[in-house]
Order: C-alpha cells, then structure tokens, then sequence
C-alpha cells in the first residue's frame, strides 16, 4: 500500500471541495482498500463520505424509488418497498458478495466498483485499464471470465456489479452533485465502454459526488428478477446474469426490461430481446426465440466461447421465470 | 497385566483445546509476542525463468522505518550442507544465492523494517530487471521423462498388453486433473530470532523437527542449536510438509539486521512460493470379462514437477492393491517445467490415481450394464497382489453394504438421466476410497505430578486433526485418568522425536507412543504401591491391578486400592516420569497389507441448461479401524468430503502459459467451496479396531476421506446428465 492521506467529511459541501483538489472519495472501501493493498489503485488523498447524509431510501408516490448513494448494500436489499416493487433488486444484491461484504458496500460504491479482471488486479501484469497504453494481457491470455460484449481490442474486462445490471435493466438514473450543480445521468450512459480509453469507466467529471440512484415509475404490476449464473454457489461473480423485468396486461406483455451481466464490459442492455418480447403473449416459444438474440454482436475470446449459449440460455430461463410457463 | 478400561477413547469429545481457539487465545505462528520484532515482505520475480539483471533498492531502502534490503547481491553465502532428508532427488533452492529465476514468484529479495506497513511499502518500490527465457510451464506440450527413480519406479505383473488384446471388452480414457493449491486459512508464518549463534522459529510447520534439521544444514550449525515451534497450526493439508524459502527467509533477515524478524507470505504468496497438488494426464487401459472380472489395466500418466527437484507422491499403489487385476502396468512420468516444487496435498496420489480408477470402473459397469458397487464386488481381492501379503483388515464388501443400506442405493434407477427434479437431473455416484496405514518412529514423555495431574509431550503437531485431544484420550484411558487431567504438550522440536503430521501417521505412530509411554507410568506408580508397605495394594500382584479416576485398585475388588496422589504424598514423590516409544514393523518384515478402506456415495443435482453442479448430499463408510475421537474423526471426514467436492467442481489454479504466471491467485477467483455449496454430509465408521496395524488399533482417516470423494461425484453427473466428463474440476463448458 503506498502512503496517503484521509481526511473526513461531515457536509457535501466539503466533500466536493476535497474531491475537485484531486479527493479519492471512499465510503464502505470494500473494493478501494483491497485494490489499494495490491497498489493497483495509489491515491494521494482519501475523502471519506461516510458521514453524508445520503443514507434514505425514498419511495415516490407513482412508484418510482431514489436509493441514497450511502446505503449500504444489505439494507436496500431488506428495504420493504424495494422487495414489493423491484424485486429484481433485492435479489441482485443478495446474490452479491458475502453478508459481510453487503453490511459496509454502499449503492454508489458499488456501481463504481472496479472489474475483476485477474491482470488489472496484478499490477506486475499489463493492462491498459490500470495503465494506459500497457496493452491487455487478457485479450490472448486466460480470459474464461471476461466479457463477449461491448469489448474493444483495449479490454475485454466486465463489469462486475450484479445489482448494476438490474438499474441497466431498469432505466435508472444515476444523481451526480458536482461544483456546477446536480445532473442526472441515464444508467446507460453512465458507465462508460472501453473503446480505446479502458481507464475511463464512468461518465463522472472532476470532483463529482454519486448522491443518488432513482429508478423510475413502472406501470403496475411488474414481474421482476434476477438469476445468477456461477460455477460456485455464493460468494462469486457471475459467469452470467439476467435480470428480467416484464408488465404483462392482458395476456401481453407491455413493457420488458432486460439486461446482462457477466459478458459485457458494462451491464448489458438487451434492447434486442425487449423488442422480441413487447406485444407478444408469454410462452416457452416466445421466451426461446427472444432469448436467441441475448448475444447478438457477441465476440467471444479464446477461453470464453461457451458464454454465448450459456447467456441465451440464462435469459431464457429467466423469462421463463419471471414470465411464466413451464 | 489387566486390560485399562475404555473410558476416553471413543468419547465424542470436543477440542480440549477449542476454548482456547474460540477466544482467540491460541497463538498461531505470526501471534508469539516477540520483544524488538521487525518485520519482512518478501519481492518476488515477475517472470518464470532467466537471470535477474539489475535491482534498485535505492527508493526502497530510503524508506523511514526500513532497516535492510536483501537480496542475491548482498545476502552472505550459506552453508545448505547436504540434507539428506528432502525425499525429492535434486537440490533444493537455495535463497538468495543467485540471479537464477527458476519460477514465477521466486522471492528475489526480502525488505525488512520497523513496521509491517514501511515493509510492504518499500517492497513495491524495488525495482528489478530481469533476462527472460522461454517458460515452459505447461504440463500438455512440455516433454516428460521417467521416475523419478528410486521413488516411482515402472511396475508391471503378469502380461497386460497380451491380456488387453484377448479382452472380452476393452477400454482406453484419459483423464486430466488440474493442479490444486491446499489453500490453508493461515498463512505460512515465521518469527525467527537468534541469540549468539541459537535459532528459534516460530514456525507454520507439519514438521519441527524436520524444520529443525533443515534450518541448520541452512545455515551450517548445530541441529541443537535451532529450536521450532508450532503449538498451533491453522490448516496445512501438507502444504507445511517442507521448508519453502520463506523461513530460511526469516532466519536470514534476522541474521543480518540482529532483530528478530516476523514474515508472513500474502494469500497472493502462497500460490506462487510454496508448493501445490501437481496436475495429471492420467491415461487408463482395461480389459474385462464380460461378467465384470477385470483382466487388465495399464496406468500411463504424467505430472508436473519443477525444474530443479523431482517430485513424486503415492500414485501407483491402488493401480496395485485395490483390485483383483491379474495383469497390471504402470509408467509413471514427470514434466520437468518452471514451476516451484509441487508438495503432497491431501490424499496424496491416492486421490489422484482413484479419480482415474474408479472413473474407469463406472464406465466399465455402465458398459457391461452393471451396478458400479457389484462391478467392484466382484473384483474383491483375497491379497494383496503387490506384495501376496494378506490384509490386516480389509472390509471393504462391510464399507459398500453398510452405505448401500444408508445411503438407500438400490432404489436408484441406474439409467442415466432417468431422475429429473424441475431443472435439475438428479444422479448418484459411488466410488472406491483407500489410503495407505503408514507408520513412522515416535517417542514420548509423560509426567505425573503429584496433584494427580500429568503432563504428556511428542513433538508432534496438530493441524487441526484434533491431535490434542486425542493424545489426551489415549493417555487417560492409559493412565485411568480423566482427560481433564490430562495436559498434551506438542509442536516443540524439544520435546521427543516426533514424524511429520502427514500421510495420516500420527495416531498410529504418536498415539502409539503415548500409549506405550503411559502404560509405563501406571505401570511404574503401580509397582511403587505394590511395593509400598504402607499401601492398601502392598503384596498384590501388579498384573491385578487398574487404575479407573486416578485410583488404583485390585481388579475385582474397587474396595482395596488408593489413588495416585496418595501414594506420591505418602513417597514424598513431587513426580513420577516415563518415557515410551513407537517403532512401526520395518517394511520388509512387514506381514500385512494395511490400508484403510471407503464406500463414497455422492448425489449431485445437474442444471444440465446451465451447466451448474449442485451437490445434495454426500455418505462415506469408513473402515479405518478404532476410532479414537470420534468428533474429530466427522471433523475430518466432513473436511475430506468437502475437499474432494472442491477438487471434483471448483479448485483449479490457472496459469497463463505465455510468462507462468498464476492468474487466480486470491481466494475470489480460486474456488473452494462455501458453506452454501456444501449439502448434507455424512460419515459412518465400522466398528472394530486392527491391532495386527498397530498397538492402538487404529489404521488411517484423514487422507483416506479425501481419497474417492472427486470420482464418486464425477459419476454421479454421469449418472445425473449421461455426460462423461474426464478432467477436472467439471465446470460449466463441459456441461452445456
């Protein structure tokens, strides 16, 4: 670990002063300090934000949902009206990490969270994420958990948030508190692909602050969930993941939303799949023939063919499950 | 002399020693406060093999708190007089005694400081430059060469290519296993310290009196002069079986800065310094008969070792003994790559060699549309035909029933693919188990003092087997003590000779000992009150005397005796002491094949869409002869079953081959399995014991409950989905 300092802030104000002097903001830590100890990551300056209050979890009326950036992991997913109307979410971060993890990760940490791939964390290793211009070491190497989609010949790392993939899903905005003011971002365009510029994965300016996630209004009812595909049974990232939301009146189904996670190098949106599915009525052919298109523009790496059956298959599987049938 | 009753022994106790490790009062080799300590982070190369060219410690050392950087530029020579004791032929690495790389994350220096944090600083600040050469670390494309001699030689009886050619049926499968690391909790961990020219470690160790005489062929002094300790182990499962450069390490870097020194190896460490279960391609031949009598088998495999030592482990014995196979041979292999030494894990060779064999015999009964556990049956052997010896237990046809009934076997239907549950296939799998009785010299010391209580010492170890506690139990039936008087001391290269805790010796050699060492203090107490006039036993014959509660008294006649704290008082003795011993029957007067035996029964569940591995439950039937402990016999029995889960679905140490570099070297993506991977297990003991084994009766558990556990999974999915899947771990790809 390479010596830095920390300081601690008690208003927002303060926090965005010390992040637009060059601040690494830190809240639960449980990504930044491991990746500190491995000097892959070698701030100067520690802010920590815990003390912020951006600890509510607020539901609007029309059922809408704002989920402060400060809470921890394991409460949004016990959160009572987070059960009732996402339950996408919930199952998302239960799926996530270990409990002990889940009681100190915060939601903004969380979609900030860095990849695990194995050469970004080996700092002896190239990596054009964690040096620019280094070359990937994963694109010829072991690469049986790497991405399939959204890749460039830069990185092929994924993203590995599970609960990011339900707020790709699910449009989410994500809140940004900067020196200028608040914007919002739409999920989709927040976290960045690598194109050519691997180290840059969020849409974040200097100093900005994540304050909050919103989820927008759903008309009711909406099925929603989440399936993890893993070689062990807890604690792992996903080889795969799908996390399926439908409105389903009348025997049609109205609105879906789907994404994956584990192929991509951001949460996979699969815009494809929704379209297959909007206006048709549930069935096992349907669910099939949707999730058929869950790879499309797939490019898969020596080690990591079989994710390209394997992620049509979880989608599948998953509208099944959240939509019906068999 | 009348037979001590059984009051301990086969009590289902808890650790004596579990309070101790709850409360965290246990010190494990990093926690020994030791005054003025300094502490050591090791540098480790970044290539597989070359020279190193350059260092620049210049930032590293200008560090506040940092006392010395060590390396092959600096380090003085050291003696390494020859060590006969390393049982792998070829010379063993020595520390920072030149610009040789010989495996990726070779230590190349040791920076040591005031703090632990100035350390691991200064460490990442070293710079060192290397001249690459080509790495050869792959076990499929380097070239493999026999042996190593004198330990895995070529065996063959009988003729088996001429029986493979008249076969009713034949078969030919290879098999892969990919290397596993033992992925111990603690790190492996030393305080060294000198006075003067006096070593003392405190050391991760299986072995402290092997440590003992390496630390001073090291360094060229005394073995008298090194003094190793290891009161507490937390888990090795034979990765602490040798020395690795770290504790030469320590005992250097104390040297030189003339402070004791701390070094603990990072979890990233412990993938790269220290050794692992070598991966295999394990190629098997048999011939049949068509009613299932196996006429043939050819054993061809190969595993890695490293370049400069020749590893070699168990492997060839159950394609010897296991099976009533007339014609058998065997050719074992090395891969020489650039690797660290690879050191025996858990069932060593055995659990190897058993995936593959009884891999074979599930294919075999499925071929000729038999039940796996009849296939087995029918080839039953009446001897060893190794070595014609007969057994000394083998109950093998007892292991198999006994699981069958539990384990509700015969309702299988034995079709594959036949049993769905929703998503999941359902199947069960059974495989053989076995592992080798092996016994070494061990010695003991026993003092009973005269407040009843007594101390008992071996240099033995306990990696979390239980050793305290069992010791304890065979000592106090000895002494007809209750254990709570009964203090086992261990892990103490003082005390007396003890055999390294591995290959499952301990309580047949230790165990023995103790027994052998107790029975000469009661026998000892008992003679001083015999002959005691003032005693209440005074003129009884010894032979009718037992001691039960600490009291001796006349066999038949409670009424008549006293107890041990009376006769010491009224001898005005502080103590009494003795010392026993264990000599196991040298291998060649053996007369008995000994072995303990298995029946592994295993249930998976398969998401055959998904390709997800579920286990559902787990059985294993033992027969291990007398069961000391029987707590700490689930404890490894569970362990074991949870092991081979790991080795038969998860564990895999990936290398990317282009530099040698291990790529999942953290407990994230190094897969072992969790608590919620791990379904109903169980384990059953046949009752009885093997005193023609040794003079306890007990035979070997905890390898042998390693041993079976990967192929009676394997078939299970075989069972479960009719996909055959040779290599391991079974992981996703295979399945889709």
């Amino acid at each position: 670990m390479h010596p830095f300092s920390y300081t601690r802030v008690t208003d927002t104000r303060q926090a965005l002063t010390a992040g637009r002097d060059g601040g690494r903001y830190i809240a639960g830590g449980t990504t930044l300090v491991d990746l500190m100890r491995e000097t892959v990551e070698r701030p100067r300056t520690l802010v920590d934000i815990s003390a912020l209050p951006l600890r509510e979890i607020t539901v609007a009326k029309r059922g809408g949902l704002r989920i402060g950036a400060l809470v921890r992991m394991a409460d949004v997913a016990a959160h009572r009206g987070v059960r009732a109307l996402y339950p996408v979410i919930s199952e998302a971060l239960e799926l996530s990490a270990s409990a002990q993890l889940r009681n100190m990760a915060t939601i903004g940490g969380n979609i900030m969270q860095r990849t695990r791939c194995t050469y970004f964390r080996d700092v002896n290793a190239d990596c054009n994420k964690r040096e620019p211009g280094s070359g990937c070491a994963a694109l010829h190497g072991v690469n049986r958990t790497h991405a399939i989609l959204g890749t460039s010949d830069d990185c092929v790392a994924t993203h590995p948030s599970d609960v990011a993939v339900a707020f790709a899903a699910l449009e989410a905005t994500v809140v940004l508190l900067g020196p200028d003011g608040e914007r919002t971002v739409p999920f989709a365009s927040f976290l960045l692909k690598p194109g050519s510029t691997p180290n840059r994965e969020q849409a974040l300016r200097r100093g900005e602050l994540i304050t909050a996630v919103e989820i927008p209004a759903f008309p009711r009812p909406l099925k929603s969930g989440y399936l993890k595909v893993r070689d062990r049974q807890s604690y792992e990232f996903a080889l795969t993941s799908a996390a399926v939301a439908l409105h389903i009146r009348g025997g049609v189904i109205r609105q879906a939303k789907v994404a994956a996670g584990g192929v991509g190098t951001i949460p996979w949106k699969l815009t494809a799949v929704e379209r297959e599915l909007i206006g048709k009525r549930p069935s096992e052919a349907l669910w099939t023939k949707a999730a058929e298109r869950a790879a499309d523009g797939a490019r898969p790496l020596q080690h990591n063919r079989f994710k390209v059956e394997l992620l049509k298959r979880t989608v599948e599987r998953q509208l099944r499950i959240v939509g019906g049938g068999k | 002399m009348s037979p001590q009753p059984q009051a301990a022994v086969g009590a289902p106790l808890s650790r004596v020693d579990g309070r101790l490790k709850v409360t965290g009062q246990a010190k494990y080799s990093a926690e020994h406060d030791i005054d003025g300590v300094v502490h050591a982070v090791v540098v480790d190369s970044s290539i597989s093999r070359g020279r190193i060219t350059g260092m620049d410690t210049r930032d590293a050392e200008a560090q506040r708190g940092v006392l010395k950087v060590i390396s092959h530029r600096n380090a003085p020579e050291l003696a390494y007089r020859e060590f006969p004791f390393i049982p792998f032929p070829g010379e063993r690495l020595h520390v920072f005694q030149d610009d040789r790389v010989r495996f990726f994350g070779q230590p190349v220096a040791v920076v040591v400081a005031t703090t632990l944090e100035a350390a691991e600083h200064a460490a990442s600040l070293v710079k060192v430059t290397y001249d690459a050469e080509k790495a050869s670390t792959d076990l499929t494309d380097a070239p493999a060469e026999a042996g190593p001699l004198p330990f895995a030689r070529p065996y063959s009886r009988g003729d088996a290519e001429a029986a493979l050619g008249s076969a009713d049926v034949r078969m030919e499968m290879t098999y892969r296993l990919s290397r596993n690391h033992h992925n111990p909790m603690e790190l492996h961990s030393t305080i060294a310290r000198w006075e003067g020219n006096k070593l003392t470690l405190w050391d991760k160790t299986q072995h402290v009196i092997g440590t003992q005489n390496e630390l001073a062929s090291v360094f060229g002094i005394p073995p008298a002069d090194v003094r190793v300790l290891t009161p507490f182990i937390g888990g090795a499962f034979g990765n602490g079986l040798r020395r690795w450069p770290n504790t030469t390490i320590a005992a250097l870097a104390a040297r030189e800065v003339k402070r004791p020194v701390k070094l603990v190896l990072t979890r990233r460490q412990m993938y790269f310094s220290v050794g692992f279960r070598p991966a295999y391609e394990y190629k098997l031949r048999l011939g049949s008969s068509r009613r299932g009598r196996l006429t043939a088998m050819t054993h061809d495999f190969k595993y890695e070792t490293s370049s400069y030592e020749r590893f070699w482990e168990a492997n060839l014995a159950l394609g010897q003994m296991l099976y009533a196979v007339p014609n058998v041979s065997q050719t074992p292999q090395t891969v020489p790559l650039d690797v660290v030494t690879p050191i025996w894990m858990r069932g060593p060779g055995y659990s190897t060699a058993s995936f593959a064999i009884e891999s074979a015999m599930d294919e075999l009964a499925y071929k000729l549309g038999m039940d796996p556990i009849e296939l087995r049956l029918r080839n039953e052997p009446d001897e060893d035909l190794s070595s014609g010896h007969p057994f000394s237990t083998r109950r093998l046809r007892e292991c198999f029933s006994v699981g069958a009934r539990e384990f509700g076997w015969h309702r299988r239907n034995p079709r594959p693919r036949s049993t769905r549950d929703g998503d999941w296939l359902i199947g069960t799998g059974v495989a053989t188990g076995c592992y080798d009785v092996f016994q070494s010299a061990a010695q003991a010391h026993a003092r009973l003092d005269a407040d009843g209580t007594v101390v008992v010492q071996s240099a033995t170890h306990d990696v979390g087997t239980g050793t305290y506690t069992s010791m304890s139990q065979v000592a106090a039936d000895a002494l007809g003590l209750a254990v709570r008087h009964v203090t086992f001391q261990l892990g103490d290269s003082r005390m007396p000779p003890a055999p390294p805790q591995g290959a499952s010796q301990t309580m047949a050699s230790v165990g023995s000992a103790v027994q052998d060492t107790c029975d000469k203090l009661r026998q000892q107490a008992i003679k001083l009150a015999v002959e005691d006039e003032r005693s209440p036993l005074h003129g009884v014959d010894a032979d009718d005397i037992v001691v039960r509660g600490g009291r001796m008294h006349v066999t038949g006649n409670p009424a008549r005796g006293e107890t041990y704290r009376q006769l010491l008082a009224r001898n005005n003795r502080t103590h009494l002491e003795a010392r026993g011993s264990y000599s196991p029957v040298p291998e060649q007067d053996r007369r008995f094949s000994m072995y303990g035996y298995g029946a592994v029964f295993a249930e998976v569940a398969v998401d055959a869409r998904l390709g997800l591995v579920r286990m559902r439950r787990m059985l294993g039937v033992y027969d291990a002869g007398r069961i000391i402990s029987p707590k700490l016999a689930d404890s490894q029995a569970l362990g074991g079953m949870i092991g081979g889960m790991g080795q038969a679905l998860l564990e895999h140490t990936v290398t990317d081959h282009r530099d040698g570099r291990i790529t999942n070297a953290n407990f994230a993506d190094y897969l072992v399995p969790t608590h919620a991977d791990i379904p109903d297990l169980k384990a059953i003991y046949l009752d009885g014991e093997d005193y023609k084994a040794d003079p306890i009766g007990v035979k070997s558990l905890g390898e042998l409950v390693m041993v079976g556990v990967a192929p009676a999974i394997a078939n299970a999915v075989f069972h479960a989905t009719g996909r055959r899947v040779r290599e391991l771990p079974i992981t996703a790809e295979a399945l889709l």
